[in-house]
């Protein structure tokens, strides 16, 4: 191999210190439009807020599927354990009365 | 091939190159996250050469049939990937450039003002994650800051050629470029921590050598890989 020109720098290298698991994991929640909420799109591996704020953008609104995006550290969601399934959610279960299934929706109302 | 003399030539081949260079990071990134963030800069140049190249002629046959001398890009992009700081420094150098001259371009009345205005906001993003980063590696560790440090010393003989006037773009105050540029880019590294490099703005060639047609020893290959499944089998298609 000849001499590489002077500008030019080592190749890529295999190098694994900077290995993404070294980076907080984010859940990204992206607003599809004007009116409706932020929705859970997925999660990704950033160094920073800022960052992800762009990473995210990138993955998950390169189609126009966004007017809004938010970012939240993984490590700080609180999540329901699926030990605690039975007595969290079952309760609800037979007690049709509480989902609005009596009323008639009126005609321009959607997202409801 | 006769290629007419117009500013689209330049500025879609200055697209077309650096879109190759940032699609050969595909597969090697450091992280994916990363690397989708370089394919979609490398996607947004490609669009910004594709319509640029078909004002000047058949876009296929200049990107796929033109012989080395017949480029008219400038040297910045076809500096290879190098690291990733290399990537980063060479992105920051051109997008600060890019966004600056179709910003100007934009509020004319030239057939590029509505390509450009298109596109500045693509290039406004491209120049964010390049200053992004910027600021990471030159304010992170010693290793990142060392590394960026001598990027951006690689690449400063390459950033003279930016300034040299365009044929065809008379309407351009490239002084007032130049001046708007240095100061983006000492802002971003002074905030870096890093230093604004010093030394020639030229490389071997003289300035504007790659506007007409003089490239480095690396651009060769390049084309021999953009080229080869075009001349090998020509009009093949998905």
């Amino acid at each position: 191999m000849t001499t590489p020109h002077p500008a030019e720098a080592p190749a890529p290298t295999a190098d694994t210190s900077a290995r993404p698991a070294d980076w907080p994991l984010w859940e990204v929640f992206v607003r599809s439009r004007r009116g409706l909420s932020h929705t859970h799109a997925g999660s990704l591996h950033a160094p920073d807020a800022a960052m992800a704020l762009r990473n995210a953008r990138d993955l998950y609104t390169r189609r126009s599927e966004g007017v809004s995006i938010w970012v939240v550290p993984s490590a700080e969601v609180t999540a329901s354990s699926p030990d605690e399934k039975d007595s969290f959610f079952e309760p609800a279960g037979d007690k049709p009365y509480r989902h609005p299934t009596f009323y008639e929706i009126p005609d321009g109302v959607h997202h409801l | 091939m006769n290629v007419t003399a117009t500013p689209a030539l330049p500025l879609g081949d200055d697209a077309l190159i650096l879109s190759h260079r940032l699609g050969e990071w595909a597969g090697h990134a450091p992280v994916l996250e990363e690397e989708v963030a370089l394919a979609n800069i490398a996607l947004d140049l490609l669009g910004q050469a594709r319509v640029l190249l078909s004002l000047v002629g058949d876009e296929d046959e200049l990107a796929y049939l033109r012989e080395e001398r017949q480029f008219r890009n400038l040297q910045l992009v076809e500096q290879p990937n190098g690291d990733f700081a290399h990537t980063i420094a060479r992105q920051l150098y051109f997008s600060t450039y890019q966004e600056l001259l179709f910003g100007h371009l934009a509020a004319t009345d030239s057939e590029l003002a509505p390509l450009t205005a298109k596109a500045v906001k693509e290039v406004a993003y491209h120049r964010d994650h390049a200053h992004q980063w910027t600021l990471r590696l030159g304010d992170g560790t010693e290793e990142s800051h060392t590394r960026m440090q001598r990027a951006l010393d690689a690449l400063w003989r390459f950033t003279g050629e930016l300034f040299e006037p365009v044929e065809g773009l008379d309407t351009v105050p490239w002084p007032a470029l130049h001046d708007s540029w240095t100061a983006r880019i000492t802002a971003t590294l002074e905030q870096a921590t890093l230093t604004v490099p010093e030394g020639p703005r030229h490389g071997a060639w003289r300035a504007g050598a790659g506007r007409q047609g003089l490239h480095t020893e690396s651009f060769g290959r390049l084309l021999a890989e953009m080229q080869h499944l075009h001349r090998s089998h020509p009009g093949a298609a998905w």
